[in-house]
């Protein structure tokens, strides 16, 4: 393999991550508050990219993204106010199903709605333009997105450890109880929380299928499945962890589709999970309890 | 003046509390004292809106319906409770947890911090450390540091003592006398029934969940009952 083959796979395979770590942030982030894993998310994330083709068929992309985002982040913040608040008090389990529930819901939702035939994803021009660095070659979307996922994260990170909400958020997830006697309103941060795990759903949806032209009802199943594996294989409840996790997984997924093993490109997910699960339980960087009397 | 008449809590099946009434008027120290399980946590939860009370109860401050608020309105109100076991926020720093003591206000907070660091200046050495990483004495005082920062009328404490040295329990009880001099009213429940009536104008014996005896601090230091079950002496 030459160098440039190489380098032009390590692109797509930083690009593929990078979209991957924008979802794999939206399940730690509601994981990290509500403890749980919103089996719902990759759903979201479907419904964006169906989202962003209506919008696309009548209005210019600049006007279609943020309308995309906002709807999104609208859908996000309902799932959440229907399907998860009412049962705040519940056992953990009652929600998760719930969640489950909710992703089949979308999924039929969508198929009913929209039928189970791929619809092609719009192109918004400025993305797929070519670009050609050295002997690189690749659209300006495989160039942005990790660029955009960087800068995302980091105005996260700042916006959790340097912001009023951001603290809220920071106290929720620990000690609910705690957090409402300083004069925080839980249920105000859980709704922040969805709305930035949808709106970086959003943000992924549109990168994510500029590069893959379809969208149809399951294309949310799998990639959330490998989301949830990034956040998992990063320590799920914290952000650094799930963008490395989502890098990797990306990385790893298209080192082996270039050196022929393309069959088994979606089993290297599991695989990752597998061993994680074995060797380090709480992920790269899961959270360690420090609990003292 | 904040006015609990007839609170009644049920947990499943249990009754935890059973119909008590007491007031705490304003610029006082008052203290519930008794024994594990008696129903004090209770109180004070249900006073902050933490657990709901049954039909029939009712918590007043200044002549306004406590119960149904929510806790971060009833905080708003003027009401500050420090948790049983402290509940500072381990992976903050100190000061981030003074800081977010103060999360309803706008104001600026400088002023307020210069005074809890000098009713605590353990806090101030320490306060870029992570609150995990303080011992129990100075998590407590964290706590208390923390909830004075939303500028309380009441401040009420559940178990300050709690698992704490002599010598510490000391201090922590002579900063509570400071603070209601300052004109904050404390509602205290402790364990430590001598330290805590020896603080407080008035007090209130509770026993699975009803109210036996009430009195000034003197009072109930004198009476023979409360010293033979709370002060360990005996007749």
């Amino acid at each position: 393999m030459s160098l440039t083959t190489f380098l032009q796979q390590c692109l797509t395979g930083i690009s593929l991550g990078g979209a991957y770590a924008l979802i794999a942030i939206g399940y730690t982030l509601v994981y990290g508050i509500l403890r749980l894993i919103n089996f719902a998310h990759g759903d979201i994330f479907m419904m964006a990219g169906y989202f962003m083709i209506f919008a696309m068929a009548s209005l210019p992309w600049f006007i279609a993204v943020p309308l995309v985002l906002l709807v999104t982040v609208l859908l996000g913040v309902s799932i959440e106010r229907v399907a998860y608040r009412p049962l705040r008090t519940a056992p953990r389990m009652s929600v998760m199903i719930s969640a489950i529930g909710v992703s089949y819901l979308l999924q039929n939702l969508a198929t009913y709605l929209f039928t189970a035939l791929p619809k092609g994803y719009p192109e918004i021009p400025f993305l797929k333009k070519i670009f050609q660095i050295g002997g690189l070659s690749a659209s300006f979307v495989t160039f942005l997105t990790p660029v955009l996922t960087l800068i995302i994260v980091y105005v996260l990170i700042v916006l959790i450890n340097k912001t009023k909400i951001g603290m809220a958020m920071r106290a929720v997830s620990k000690d609910y109880d705690t957090a409402a006697l300083m004069g925080i309103k839980i249920n105000r941060v859980i709704t922040f929380t969805f709305a930035v795990g949808s709106l970086l759903a959003a943000v992924g949806s549109v990168l994510y299928f500029t590069d893959r032209m379809t969208v149809f009802p399951f294309s949310g199943s799998l990639p959330g499945l490998k989301c949830f594996v990034a956040a998992v294989f990063g320590g799920i409840g914290s952000i650094p962890g799930a963008v490395i996790g989502g890098f990797i997984l990306g990385l790893g997924e298209t080192a082996l589709v270039a050196l022929g093993y393309s069959t088994f490109s979606d089993a290297f997910t599991f695989v990752l999970l597998i061993i994680i699960l074995l060797i380090k339980p709480t992920g790269l960087f899961g959270e360690k309890t420090t609990d003292k009397v | 003046m904040l006015k609990i008449e007839n609170l009644r809590v049920n947990y499943g099946g249990i009754e935890a509390v059973k119909g008590i009434s007491f007031e705490v008027p304003d610029n006082s120290i008052v203290t519930l004292i008794g024994a594990n399980g008696a129903g004090k946590s209770t109180t004070l939860r249900a006073i902050v809106g933490l657990v709901k009370p049954a039909e029939g109860s009712s918590i007043t401050l200044a002549g306004e319906e406590l119960i149904g608020v929510d806790t971060p309105d009833i905080v708003k109100k003027g009401i500050s409770l420090v948790p049983e076991g402290r509940h500072v926020f381990p992976d903050m720093t100190v000061i981030e947890n003074i800081k977010i003591g103060a999360y309803l206000r706008k104001d600026s907070l400088d002023a307020d911090i210069d005074w809890v660091y000098t009713l605590f200046p353990r806090l101030k050495e320490r306060s870029w450390q992570l609150a995990g990483t303080l011992s129990g004495g100075e998590q407590q005082m964290l706590a208390v540091a923390r909830a004075l920062m939303s500028h309380p009328k009441i401040l009420m404490m559940d178990e300050p003592s709690l698992g704490l040295a002599p010598l510490i329990v000391k201090d922590i009880f002579s900063i509570i006398k400071e603070i209601s001099k300052q004109g904050v009213t404390v509602l205290l429940i402790e364990q430590n029934a001598n330290m805590a009536l020896h603080t407080a104008d008035i007090g209130y014996v509770l026993e699975t969940g009803t109210i036996t005896l009430s009195g000034t601090g003197k009072e109930l230091l004198a009476d023979e009952s409360v010293k033979a079950a709370y002060l360990g002496k005996s007749k």
